[in-house]
């Protein structure tokens, strides 16, 4: 295992803790984001770039967005 | 249970989990060790059979192309669920504002619509030469338009993704990874999804037959799926009720 790769797979471990460690569902749904972005780290490390683009664009992109406009209706409601 | 009992039953299974998983982790092998004979025998054989420069798309788009064709009619399934459940429940026509305040976020965002869409069509496009391809680029693509709500206007967004064609797009997707399929019997006398186009030049994009076909087909599906979703979550959260 070289260097790099310690440093990506410690971030992931990392970026879980935070998501798990955030309460609040707004700021769970951001840092579950930024988690996925310490995913692509690794993918990208691990020499798996077709993995690592389909873990950005779904981790940045469409699964916040559905989060984040049920959290909105939600607050709606309230 | 008292809190002590509770404790203890914890510390008992952790212990025994924490034992097992050690256990299991000194017979897993040696880290970065490939095993897969399966995977040595494709990056050799893909080129040559298939004209493509990358593996991953023709294992996508031709040696388990069935199993893509199952994610794509789950993923229509999936979209086909959410506008039946959520187009039937809304009612009011009422829109509420949602005008973009800072000026900065505004123009960021809307400067970045395009070449957002412009690299989402080129990772879609060059799926099977380089890393990426029609699901990757499809979702970029989508999200390219969703800038145009999230820095603009949602009418913006409504306007750049009529309904009627998001729906022909999405099922033109799915249908025609079916009939390239159904070809493979007809035209090819073969098996279903065998290849029946011209190969073309390796690392051109006129390359990879079928995969290049089903690569673009399945680009414009998921596009369409994803840009649906969003279109449903977005008028379910902006109609007043």
């Amino acid at each position: 295992m070289i260097p790099l790769q310690v440093v990506a797979i410690v971030l992931v471990g990392l970026g879980g803790l935070a998501v798990v460690a955030a309460r609040d569902p707004l700021r769970q749904a951001l840092v579950l984001g930024v988690y996925g972005l310490t995913l692509v780290i690794l993918f990208v490390v691990l020499q798996a770039p077709d993995v690592a683009l389909s873990e950005l664009v779904v981790s940045t992109v469409a699964f916040p967005f559905i989060l984040f406009t049920a959290l909105a209706k939600m607050r709606d409601r309230e | 249970m008292s809190p002590r009992v509770r404790l203890g039953l914890f510390g008992v299974s952790a212990a025994v989990l924490a034992c097992l998983f050690v256990w299991a982790l000194t017979g897993l092998p040696q880290f970065g060790a490939f095993q897969g004979e399966y995977g040595r025998i494709l990056n050799s054989a893909a080129g040559p059979e298939r004209h493509v420069t990358n593996v991953v798309s023709a294992v996508t788009f031709d040696y388990r192309g069935f199993d893509t064709l199952g994610e794509e009619v789950l993923l229509f399934t999936a979209v086909m669920a959410v506008a039946l459940l959520l187009r039937e429940a809304r009612s009011g026509d009422e829109r509420r504002a949602d005008a973009v305040r800072s000026d900065v976020v505004r123009a960021v965002g809307l400067f970045a619509v395009g070449p957002t869409v412009v690299m989402g069509l080129y990772v879609a496009a060059h799926g099977y030469l380089t890393p990426g391809g029609g699901f990757q680029g499809g979702v970029a693509t989508a999200s390219g338009l969703v800038l145009l709500y999230a820095a603009g206007r949602y009418r913006a967004y409504r306007a750049a993704s009529p309904k009627t064609l998001i729906d022909f797009a999405e099922g033109t997707g799915v249908g025609t990874y079916v009939v390239v399929g159904l070809a493979g019997i007809v035209v090819g006398g073969s098996a279903f999804l065998e290849n029946v186009v011209e190969l073309g030049v390796k690392g051109t994009l006129a390359s990879g037959g079928t995969i290049a076909i089903l690569n673009a087909v399945s680009g414009l599906a998921v596009a369409s799926a994803c840009v649906l979703i969003f279109h449903e979550f977005l008028e379910e959260l902006m109609t007043a009720k």
